[in-house]
């Protein structure tokens, strides 16, 4: 069923109890639900981890035939058998129902995306179930090098393409975002006949929330760069000056070894050659 | 300390005697002179500047000033600072806080931690208490322009044997914005919502205490806040919480005060759990390095004659490959490398154009690049205007010259060679900064 699962060149660990929260995400333009595309990446990676034994869980409303189970079929679509649902009334808040499933059901390490794609999507989920279970959490994680029963390698994004190498101690959750893989594509088949596991658990009303006011996004306001002039002639000045910066230093008649040098220089001052 | 202004004798008869050695750079182009009676007189002729339509204006910022020099304030060590002193804006015994934890990225403060300092004013100021702006920084840093930036009272947590903030340690940095939540309990507590670890340590103390935060926050005042829901499709408007991670933008970072920066010291209650160890940074192949993101890109444009050359030269030089229409069209290039209009909005601080006309559908891609290198045949295309550093000559030599001198450079061959003897001074200060950079990053 799962051709590459096993292929790359993560350990797998069959001992590891791999969980990975999944949401109903929305397309940005159209809005309409779809796999969330962090969480699909966190299915990804725990497919890489583990396989098909990789449990999936959400916590929401039941839904039955409508377009939202649809969205977290999808996520059956990428080759897993069954998802876990902890049902819930719509607006109700996710942590305590999620927490107590993770405290009977026991993990190693829960995978998420870093941020919703729909409501407040505050991220803070994975930091406060980290922090019910007393688990430490990583943030935005692009690839589990290598895990053992203590602890696991990790490779973190930083920004601008970098990583970083970390050790953390299982379990732990970790969340992912842009850097991770990519998630694979859906199968249509496996996606309908994956099984949804409907179970009962906490519901509790977000209350703070439902005093919020929801408006579609309003676009933010661009900063101008206005310079503040104390004096007439600072005015003055600001109004009737030319732009800055217009054209560099030009190398047209030395030769090719103290142009070429000047680039070199030019890479050295600005840190990129070493 | 006095700012009596008194005349220095010898100055004026140095200005006064066209022939002495030193005339020059006392009067210059001298716009304002004690006359013999002690009056300032402006010379009119003397400075000005070319004004957008041709005409002549008289510069009245003063500041092409020279004939300062002549007046010295005595007491003040000498030489009189041209940048005018901003007021200083005191808190004298606060009964409030309100608490920004910069990024710091590199030791120094982001525009985005400017933003929050501003935001943190405005809040500030419209709280009934005394309250101060207080920052907290972690580990060494490197500004020194804190006080501009609006810190009334700088938490500094200094590397000790036992606590240390290099590289990643959030479990650390935590224990100790814990221990400052119970002694000093914030009246608020401001994130830079960044992925310079803002966002990351603002959810572990939210979390960690208990509080609920705003996040992507973006409009702020004491009442309301306005976050900025998923996908960004929605807004929230809510009451205003004690956690807030501030979107960039936020507000207009501070710029008419000075602060006073006052050490204010705050014990270490917690211990924390470390789970979480650094490792160090791993070395990245450029070119899996996504286009948009990368840091230095070498782009190739229809002036490229030499390909194989070109490839070598970028993974030399440890440069993502990048590319304009026509390479890619041309078949030389892959698609996902072309950059423009129509292809990646590229970042890089350096960007070094290998034989590329800049078209403007070009230009649009770079328009976020720092510093623009071309290596181009012709002076008079638009890349050179948009360049910082243009070398008119055929790309081959000059990147077989490149790759020459730094191949030379990487093996220390060139270090005791006459060109750069005085270059390798300059380059060990560089590096170490860079080094610094590394470790406080
Ligand atoms: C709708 C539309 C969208 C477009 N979008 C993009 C886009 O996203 N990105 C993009 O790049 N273009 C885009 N273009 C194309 C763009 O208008 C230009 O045609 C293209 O950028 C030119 O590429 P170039 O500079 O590599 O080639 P040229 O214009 O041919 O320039 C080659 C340059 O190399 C120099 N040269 C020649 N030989 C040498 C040598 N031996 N050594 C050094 N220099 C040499 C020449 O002097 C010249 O300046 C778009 C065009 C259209 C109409």
């Amino acid at each position: 069923m799962l051709p590459d699962a096993n292929s790359s060149n993560t350990p797998v660990s069959s001992g590891l109890k791999v969980a990975a929260l999944v949401s109903v995400g929305q397309h940005p333009k159209s809005g309409r639900p779809r796999r969330a595309d962090q969480d699909a990446r966190a299915v990804e990676m725990g497919i890489r981890l583990c396989g098909e034994h990789l449990s999936l869980v959400h916590a929401g409303p039941e839904g039955k035939g409508d377009i939202r189970e649809q969205a977290l079929r999808q996520y059956l679509g990428m080759g897993i058998k069954g998802l876990t649902i902890l049902h819930q009334q719509e607006g109700s808040d996710a942590l305590p129902a999620l927490a107590s499933h993770f405290k009977d059901q026991g993990a190693d390490i829960i995978l998420a995306g870093m941020r919703a794609e729909s409501g407040e999507a505050s991220g803070m989920l994975p930091y406060l179930l980290a922090d019910r279970l007393g688990w430490p959490i990583v943030s935005s994680v692009a690839d589990i090098i290598s895990i053992n029963e203590n602890d696991a390698e990790i490779l973190q994004a930083l920004p601008r393409g970098q990583r970083r190498k970390l050790r953390v101690s299982v379990p732990f959750v970790a969340t992912v975002d842009q850097a991770a893989q990519i998630p694979r594509q859906i199968a249509f088949g496996p996606s309908q006949r994956g099984h949804l596991k409907g179970q009962e658990s906490i519901d509790e009303i977000d209350q703070v929330k439902s005093d919020w006011e929801e408006t579609p996004a309003r676009k933010r306001p661009k900063r101008l760069n206005i310079k503040k002039a104390k004096s007439a002639a600072d005015r003055f000045k600001a109004a009737t000056a030319k732009p800055q910066g217009e054209g560099g230093k030009i190398m047209k008649d030395e030769s090719s070894q103290e142009k070429a040098q000047a680039i070199l220089d030019l890479l050295v001052s600005e840190g990129i050659v070493k | 300390m006095s700012d009596v202004i008194r005349r220095d004798p010898r100055a004026e008869r140095i200005a006064r005697n066209r022939l002495h050695p030193l005339h020059q750079s006392l009067v210059g182009a001298a716009t304002e002179q004690r006359g013999p009676t002690g009056l300032l007189r402006k010379d009119p002729r003397a400075g000005y500047f070319m004004g957008p339509n041709g005409l002549r204006r008289i510069d009245r910022s003063g500041a092409s000033h020279p004939g300062a020099a002549t007046r010295v304030q005595r007491g003040t060590g000498g030489g009189v600072s041209t940048e005018p002193t901003l007021p200083l804006h005191q808190v004298e015994n606060p009964d409030n806080f309100i608490v920004c934890v910069l990024d710091m990225v590199g030791g120094r403060l982001t525009s985005h931690d400017k933003d929050v300092l501003g935001q943190a004013h405005i809040l500030a100021k419209s709280s009934a208490q005394t309250t101060a702006v207080t920052a907290v920084v972690f580990g060494d840093h490197r500004e020194e322009a804190l006080d501009k930036a609006g810190v009334d009272r700088l938490i500094h947590f200094e590397n000790s044997d036992a606590n240390h903030y290099q590289g990643y340690c959030p479990e650390q940095k935590l224990a100790a914005l814990q221990s400052v939540e119970s002694q000093l309990a914030p009246g608020h507590w401001l994130f830079p919502d960044s992925i310079h670890g803002g966002a990351d340590l603002g959810c572990r103390l939210a979390a960690r205490i208990g509080e609920r935060p705003a996040n992507h926050a973006w409009q702020v005042d004491s009442e309301n806040t306005i976050c900025r829901g998923g996908s960004d499709r929605i807004d929230i408007k809510r009451q205003t919480p004690r956690i807030l991670l501030l979107a960039e933008e936020c507000a207009m970072p501070i710029d008419e005060t000075r602060h006073e920066v006052l050490a204010l010291d705050v014990e270490h209650l917690v211990t924390p759990d470390q789970h979480i160890q650094d490792l160090g940074a791993v070395d990245v192949d450029p070119s899996q390095i996504p286009l948009a993101e990368a840091e230095f890109i070498l782009s190739a444009g229809n002036g490229v004659k030499d390909w194989d050359q070109f490839h070598d030269v970028a993974s030399t030089l440890g440069a993502t490959e990048g590319a304009s229409r026509v390479a890619v069209d041309d078949g030389f290039m892959p698609r996902f490398r072309q950059v423009g209009a129509t292809g990646i909005w590229v970042t890089a601080r350096v960007y070094v154009a290998v034989g590329i006309s800049g078209a403007i559908q070009h230009l649009q891609g770079i328009g976020q690049c720092e510093k623009v290198v071309a290596i181009n045949t012709d002076p008079g295309c638009d890349m050179v205007k948009r360049a910082d550093l243009t070398v008119i000559g055929k790309s081959q030599d000059i990147l077989a010259e490149l790759l020459r001198l730094y191949k030379e450079r990487q093996s220390g061959v060139s270090d005791d060679s006459a060109t750069l003897s005085d270059k390798t001074e300059s380059d060990e200060s560089v590096e170490d900064q860079n080094k610094e950079a590394r470790r406080v990053a």
